[in-house]
């Protein structure tokens, strides 16, 4: 990560950052840009470098963050019409984190609304597009976050992966993308979608440098009742031997091109000396419908604080209390919202709890268990991240099965709860960019970024 | 809504459930659920007052109508 010194500025850096924001403007990347606060912030960081202070491991690096990161006194709108006029009260800890160590937020980034969906096509503000062809989708949630750090804007972006929503963009854009733990880094004053996902994590160029915002951020946060005791920073990369491969990910219904990168990646492996295995997991032919069963659930849960009482957006013009909470729902949720919404609804409803919810919840342990059986075998797993390159906008934001499809890689780490890395790995024939996901157990999240630092 | 976007979400969630009822044929019996990942149940802390990040006066702000540090609705019956 290049900081400010005494010789290249914060300032230079920021104004850099702004300059190349600016160029690659079309690509709608930014929901919001806070040139005059980034600027009088590094002139501050500056004075202190030129004083000799230590201003920390970040010092003067402008960084991105999603848009449903809080910073106190800035627009956090979780790319949604309901929170466009919100005012974060607080910061969340991830990003007070980064300031800590010198980081300097240059902006907000875009993303699905309420990170509810895979292309960032749901967002109020419009897609943003692929860094590597402006006529296909950048992924998503996170999309924003991911083609500010692939066209270079800045060196590292923070995003949530509740689904892939980290993963997935970072494959599409041929970059670094960090999953955690769940519970390793805080979740406070980040806006919630389903709270037993969610979890925060990074994009950036290189596996050293998420090392580092690792160490910077992976703690236990009083505020967030979730995160873990520190476990991070004391734990000790696993030297990694045995490398496993999903056999139920080498089908058709995964394109070519990926599988030839996954095929490729294995004889590459083979030829350094580590020893690829072959692991089943039955339950992954059903982990879409458990995902899209308990998430919906939890968004349900979660979205309901959004009545346009206390803040964000609200309805004008209603009768009464009970046309307020409808109106403000109807006009400022997005339509995938609102599907999700409905769904969660559905499967928590007394009729349908047993057949959906709870039955989910219990292929969820199904799905827990084939994990812990399949790291006996093997250290780490490769995995293709998505069953496709990078597709073309607007071909399956009308379909949303086909768009949940898309998940079918992402999602099972989330309801396991372990960490995940996409590192770049191939092109296709146009040109789109290939990542695979590195996964390990619970808390081997220091083993995933050595093992890609070794392979990289 | 109107009755054209309710006849859309109509079909979406008819294919969404269509889809997600594939979960019937997997066999759970004598399965535990699992509700959370994170190992834990009951995290204390102390029972102490402590300052937060944003204050009433801020909280009140974030409201379209506020009176008397009341936040104002349209009527409720």
């Amino acid at each position: 990560m290049k900081t400010a010194n005494k010789t290249v500025t914060a300032t230079q850096l920021v104004k850099d950052a702004f300059k190349k924001a600016e160029f690659f403007k079309d690509y709608n990347v930014f929901t919001s840009l806070y040139e005059k606060e980034a600027l009088a912030r590094a002139a501050e960081i500056d004075e202190r470098i030129a004083r000799g202070e230590n201003v920390g491991r970040l010092a003067g690096v402008p960084f991105v963050a999603k848009d449903n990161y809080l910073v106190k006194g800035t627009i956090t709108s979780a790319s949604s019409h309901i929170l466009e006029p919100f005012v974060a009260p607080v910061t969340s800890t991830v990003i007070r984190q980064l300031e800590d160590e010198g980081a300097i937020l240059i902006g907000k980034a875009n993303m699905d609304a309420f990170a509810h969906g895979s292309s960032t096509e749901n967002s109020y503000f419009g897609p943003t597009l692929n860094s590597h062809d402006k006529t296909c989708v950048a992924g998503g949630s996170s999309g924003g976050s991911a083609v500010a750090v692939a066209l270079d804007v800045v060196e590292f972006a923070t995003g949530s992966d509740t689904g892939g929503s980290i993963r997935q963009p970072a494959s599409f854009n041929g970059i670094y993308g960090m999953k955690p733990t769940y519970g390793a880094t805080s979740r406070y004053g980040v806006v919630s979608m389903a709270s037993s996902f969610d979890t925060d994590g990074f994009f950036a160029k290189s596996a050293e440098d998420i090392e580092l915002l690792m160490d910077i951020c992976a703690h236990r946060d009083e505020k967030d009742m979730t995160t873990l005791p520190d476990f991070y920073q004391e734990s000790e990369a696993k030297t990694v031997k045995k490398i496993g491969i999903i056999k139920d990910f080498n089908n058709d219904t995964v394109d070519a091109e990926i599988r030839q990168a996954v095929d490729a990646k294995c004889a590459e492996l083979k030829s350094k000396g580590y020893k690829i295995v072959e692991i089943e997991m039955p339950t992954l032919k059903y982990v879409l419908p458990i995902y899209y069963i308990i998430s919906p659930a939890e968004i349900a849960s979660n979205l309901s604080r959004y009545d346009g009482i206390r803040y964000g957006f609200r309805s004008e013009n209603s009768a009464d209390l009970e046309a307020l909470y409808g109106n403000t729902r109807n006009e400022g949720f997005m339509k995938e919202n609102k599907r999700r919404i409905m769904i969660g609804n559905f499967v928590l409803s007394s009729g349908f709890y047993d057949a959906y919810f709870l039955k989910a919840a219990k292929a969820r342990t199904l799905l827990i268990q084939e994990y812990a059986k399949a790291f006996e075998q093997c250290d780490v797993i490769l995995a293709p991240v998505s069953p496709n390159p990078p597709f073309k906008i607007g071909s399956k934001v009308n379909d949303p099965v086909a768009m949940y499809l898309e998940d079918l890689m992402t999602v099972s780490i989330n309801l396991v709860g372990i960490p995940g890395l996409t590192i770049p790995a191939a092109e296709t024939k146009s040109g789109l960019p290939i990542g695979l996901q590195v996964l390990g157990p619970r808390r081997s999240d220091k083993t995933l970024i050595n093992f890609a630092k070794e392979i990289a | 809504m109107t009755d054209e976007e309710l006849d859309a979400l109509q079909g979406d969630l008819k294919g969404i459930v269509d889809y997600i009822s594939e979960l019937s044929e997997i066999n759970t019996d004598g399965v535990e659920p699992t509700y959370q990942v994170f190992e834990m149940e009951n995290v204390w802390r102390d029972d102490e007052i402590k300052e937060m990040d944003a204050n009433r006066e801020e909280l009140l702000e974030l409201t379209t109508e506020e009176k008397e540090n009341q936040i104002k609705v349209p009527k409720v019956l």
